[in-house]
C-alpha cells in the first residue's frame, strides 16, 4: 500500500480517538461541576481538564478564565483548538476523503455523516445543546466507526494501520490523562492517599469511563493503587496502558507477517509491552508514577516516530 | 432574429419517438414526488461524496453540481453516427499530434500555419521526436459537441488533455438506476459502467517499452484540495489502481517508482490529471511542488508512460481547433462526420474587422481559457459589456476566437414551475490505446437559467443523465 495512504489510515484513527478523549473530559467536568463537594475545587476541576487536554495555554490566550460555557465551546467547537471534536472530526474526515479507496462505504459513510451532522450542530444556536448531547453524540460517531471498521474492513494491512491509530493515540491519551491527574491536580505529596486524593482518582475512573468495570474487577475500596493498577497494567481494562501496547504490538506483528519482514518498530512494541507485563503497581510508584508516564509517553513517542520512518514516509527502501 | 431552436423531445407538439416514455413518466409524476426524489439523489451525491470541492471562496467548501433528474435521450441510429465522428476526430487528433512531434508534414503541405503550431504555448519542445507508445498523445479525447437540429450536431471544442466529468457520467446513471428502476426496465438503455474496464485497458494497452510484465497503473492528481480530487478517487478506486502525489513517485535508474509500506515499487504507466508544467519540475516548471524530479528522462527513455502525452496540448487549442476538419482529410483521407462551429481566428486581421463588426451576434472565447471565464455572448450582453470586450480583443486579437451564437438545442428540464426547456451540450469521452472506444454515452450538461447558453458548472450549470437508447 501507498506509505501516504497508510499514514492518512492512521491519523484517521488516531484523531477519532483523541475526539473520543476530548468528549470523555468534557463529560467528566460537566458532572463534576454539578456536584455540591466541588464548590471550592469547581476551577481546579476545569482548569485539570485543559491541562489534561494539553490545550491551557490556548485557552488561555483566547478567553482567559475558565468559565464553563467557553470550555465547553472550546473543547467541542472551536477550530483554533486543533484538539477540538470539531477540529478531530474535521480532520479525521479529511483524511478519509484522500483515501475514500481504501475505506469501505460504511466507514466513509460514518465519517462523512458524522462531519456533515457536526457542520449541522455548528449551525445550531449554542443555547440549544446541552454538554450531555454533545458528549454523546461524540462517543456515538466514534462508537460508530469503530464498529464499521471491525464490521466491514478487509483484514489487510489498511486494518492494521487503522487500529495501530487507535491503540497508539490510546495508549497517548490514557498516560497523559493519569498524568495530569496525578501530578498537576494534587497540591502536594502530603496529600497522596487522603480523601481528595481517592476523589480525584475516582473522576479519572468516570474519564476513562471504566467505573463499573473497575468495581467488577476489584471491588471493594477505590485506592490510588487499584486504580493504577486498572489503568496501567490490567489486562481487561479497554483503555489501560497495558491493552493499548498489546494492541500495538498485535497489529505490528501481524504487519511483520504480511510483509515477511520485522523491523525495529515491532521489536521497540514488544519490549515495551515485556516491561509493562513484568511491571508490579509498587515498582511504578517506586520510580514515581509521573516519572514512569513520563518516560511511557516518551516510549510511545518513540514508536510512533519509528511507525512513520518505517511505513508512513515511504523513504525506506 | 434569433434562430428556430431544437427541442430534443417535442417536435413542435408531437414528442420525438426516444422521449415517449418519458412523457408518460413526467405526466404522471407528482410534483411532491418530484421534489421528494430530487432531495434523495442531492442526499445520494453527498453522502457518496460526489462533490467538487471549492477552497478559497468561504461557505461549504463541499458543493454539489446541479443534478438534473430528465435524461437527455439519445437513439442508437443518432448516436451511431455520433460514434463515428467522434472516433473519426479523435484518430485525426493523434494523427496531428504524431505528425507535428515528429516531421510536421501537415505543416509542410501548408495545410495549418507553422507559426500556430511551433508558436504554440501548448507546444512542448521537451518531447520533439519522441514517439510514445502506439504512437497514442490523447488517450481520453473529450469532444464537446452541441445540437442545433434533427441531425445538426457541430464540435464545439475539443479536450486532448485531461477532459474531466466523466465519474457524473457513471454516477447519474448510478442514481438513476438507483432512483427509478422501473425508467430503466421499461426502455433499453445501453449501459455505460464498461468505462472503467476499457479505461483500465487502455492504459494497459500502452505501457512503455521497459515494462516487461502486468504493467502497474497510478493516477497522479495534484491532491486532495483539486475540485475533481472526487473524480481522480472514484477512477482510481473503480480500475483497482493507486492514487498517487507527486510526493508519493520517485525516479531511479530512469525509471519511476511509488513510495509504499513495502518499500519501492515500479509505476509503468501514469494517468496524470495534472497539467504538464506541474509534471517535473526539472523539465518544465521548477517551482512546482506537485511534480516528479526526473519523471520527464524516465519517459523519454521508455521507463514510464505519461497519459495523455506532455504536449498534447497543441491539438486542442482554440486556435488548431478549426484546422481539425483539414486534419480529418489529410491524414485519414475521409470527409468529417462531424461539422466545426464557423470560427474566426481575430488574430487575422481580415477576421477581426468581422468580429468588431458583428459583437452582438457573435460568441467570443480567449484561445487558451476555458470554464466559461473570459468570454463574451454576444446576444446576452448590454452595449457596455460589449464595448469593453472589444477594447480587450483590440488589445490583444490573438488571444480571441469568435463563433455565431449557436441555437443549442433544448431538452425538458425540472425547474421550480414544473418542467421547461432548457439548453444542452454533451461531452463524450473517446478513449484511444490499441483500440479506439466509446462507450454509449456521455456527460449532458444543461444551462439551469432560462434561456442561458453556459453550461459550465462554475457558471450556474447543471448536469443530466444521458441514455442511449438500444436497438
Amino acid at each position: 500500500m501507498l506509505s501516504r495512504t497508510a499514514d492518512n489510515l492512521y491519523w484517521i484513527t488516531r484523531y477519532m480517538e483523541r475526539a473520543e478523549t476530548m468528549a470523555r473530559l468534557l463529560a467528566v467536568g460537566g458532572r463534576m461541576a454539578l456536584l455540591p463537594s466541588t464548590a471550592a475545587g469547581y476551577h481546579s476541576e476545569w482548569e485539570s481538564l485543559l491541562q489534561a487536554s494539553g490545550t491551557a495555554e490556548g485557552f488561555a490566550r483566547k478567553y482567559g478564565e475558565p468559565v464553563q460555557r467557553n470550555i465547553e465551546s472550546y473543547f467541542f467547537f472551536d477550530r483554533d483548538n486543533p484538539s477540538s471534536v470539531a477540529a478531530c472530526i474535521g480532520r479525521a474526515r479529511e483524511n478519509a476523503r484522500i483515501v475514500r479507496t481504501a475505506l469501505t462505504t460504511q466507514v466513509w459513510d460514518t465519517l462523512n455523516s458524522a462531519f456533515q451532522e457536526m457542520r449541522a450542530l455548528e449551525r445550531r444556536p449554542r443555547s440549544e445543546l446541552d454538554l450531555a448531547t454533545l458528549t454523546d453524540w461524540t462517543m456515538r460517531q466514534s462508537a460508530l466507526l469503530r464498529g464499521a471498521i471491525d464490521g466491514t474492513q478487509l483484514r489487510n494491512d489498511g486494518w492494521d494501520f487503522l487500529n495501530l491509530g487507535y491503540f497508539l493515540e490510546r495508549a497517548d491519551n490514557t498516560a497523559r490523562v493519569l498524568d495530569v491527574k496525578y501530578y498537576v491536580l494534587l497540591p502536594g505529596v502530603e496529600f497522596v492517599g487522603s480523601g481528595l486524593d481517592n476523589y480525584q482518582w475516582t473522576t479519572l475512573l468516570r474519564a476513562m469511563n471504566a467505573q463499573r468495570g473497575f468495581h467488577w474487577a476489584y471491588g471493594g475500596e477505590v485506592t490510588a493503587t487499584k486504580i493504577a493498577h486498572f489503568l496501567i497494567l490490567n489486562d481487561m481494562a479497554p483503555r489501560s496502558l497495558f491493552t493499548s501496547v498489546e494492541g500495538m504490538t498485535t497489529h505490528l506483528d501481524r504487519i511483520a507477517r504480511t510483509y515477511g519482514r520485522s523491523t525495529e518498530v515491532q521489536s521497540k512494541a514488544r519490549s515495551l509491552l515485556a516491561e509493562l507485563s513484568e511491571l508490579a503497581v509498587d515498582d511504578i510508584f517506586e520510580e514515581g508514577l509521573h516519572e514512569f508516564l513520563t518516560r511511557f509517553i516518551g516510549e510511545v513517542a518513540g514508536i510512533g516516530a519509528t511507525i512513520h520512518d518505517v511505513y508512513l514516509s515511504g523513504d525506506q527502501r | 432574429m434569433a434562430p428556430a431552436v431544437f427541442n430534443e423531445m417535442y417536435d413542435g407538439g408531437k414528442v420525438r419517438p426516444p422521449y415517449r416514455q418519458l412523457e408518460d413518466w413526467t405526466a404522471d409524476m407528482p410534483a411532491a414526488l418530484r421534489s421528494l426524489k430530487q432531495k434523495e439523489a442531492e442526499a445520494l451525491f453527498r453522502r457518496i461524496g460526489i462533490t467538487f470541492a471549492v477552497y478559497g471562496e468561504g461557505g461549504d467548501p463541499d458543493r454539489l453540481i446541479p443534478f438534473d433528474m430528465f435524461p437527455r435521450v439519445f437513439t442508437a441510429a443518432e448516436w451511431t453516427r455520433l460514434e463515428r465522428g467522434i472516433k473519426q476526430r479523435a484518430r485525426a487528433l493523434n494523427a496531428f499530434l504524431m505528425d507535428v512531434y515528429g516531421r510536421g508534414e501537415i505543416v509542410r503541405a501548408g495545410r495549418i500555419p507553422g507559426r500556430l503550431v511551433y508558436r504554440n504555448e501548448a507546444y512542448e519542445k521537451a518531447v520533439a521526436g519522441f514517439v510514445p507508445p502506439r504512437g497514442v498523445y490523447s488517450h481520453i479525447v473529450g469532444i464537446d459537441l452541441v445540437r442545433t437540429g434533427p441531425d445538426e450536431f457541430f464540435v464545439l471544442e475539443d479536450n486532448c488533455r485531461t477532459p474531466s466529468g466523466v465519474s457524473y457520467m457513471l454516477e447519474n446513471r448510478e442514481i438513476m438506476m438507483r432512483m427509478f428502476p422501473a425508467l430503466f426496465q421499461e426502455n433499453r438503455i445501453a449501459p455505460v459502467d464498461s468505462y472503467p474496464d476499457l479505461l483500465r485497458r487502455t492504459l494497459t494497452s500502452v505501457a512503455p517499452a521497459k515494462c516487461d510484465r502486468d504493467p502497474t497503473i497510478a493516477i497522479l492528481t495534484p491532491g486532495h484540495f483539486n475540485s475533481a480530487y472526487y473524480e481522480h478517487s472514484f477512477l482510481a478506486d473503480l480500475m483497482g489502481v493507486e492514487l498517487v502525489e507527486g510526493q508519493d513517485l520517485f525516479v531511479e535508474g530512469g525509471l519511476v517508482y511509488m513510495r509504499t509500506t513495502q518499500g519501492p515499487q515500479r509505476v509503468d504507466v501514469i494517468y496524470r490529471r495534472i497539467d504538464d508544467a506541474f509534471l517535473d519540475p526539472l523539465c518544465f516548471r521548477p517551482d512546482s511542488a506537485l511534480g516528479v524530479p526526473g519523471l520527464m528522462d524516465a519517459y523519454r527513455s521508455g521507463g514510464v508512460t505519461i497519459c495523455s502525452a506532455p504536449g498534447a496540448g497543441v491539438a486542442d487549442d482554440k486556435a488548431i481547433y478549426t484546422y481539425v476538419p483539414e486534419m480529418i482529410r489529410f491524414y485519414l483521407g475521409e470527409a468529417p462526420i462531424l461539422q466545426n462551429v464557423p470560427t474566426w481566428q481575430c488574430g487575422r486581421d481580415e477576421d477581426l474587422g468581422h468580429v468588431l463588426d458583428n459583437l452582438p451576434e457573435l460568441v467570443v472565447k480567449e484561445v487558451h481559457g476555458s470554464g466559461g471565464y473570459g468570454m463574451l455572448v454576444g446576444p446576452k450582453s448590454t452595449r457596455e459589456q460589449i464595448a469593453a470586450f472589444a477594447d480587450r480583443i483590440k488589445a490583444n486579437p490573438s488571444n480571441y476566437i469568435a463563433q455565431p451564437t449557436l441555437a443549442l438545442s433544448t431538452v425538458p428540464t425540472f425547474v421550480d414551475e414544473g418542467v421547461a426547456p432548457r439548453h444542452v451540450d454533451l461531452r463524450p469521452y473517446c478513449l484511444v490505446g490499441e483500440r479506439v472506444e466509446l462507450v454509449p454515452g456521455g456527460l449532458t450538461r444543461v444551462a439551469l437559467t432560462e434561456g442561458s447558453l453556459v453550461v459550465n458548472s462554475s457558471q450556474g450549470g447543471g448536469v443530466k443523465d444521458t441514455w442511449v437508447l438500444a436497438e
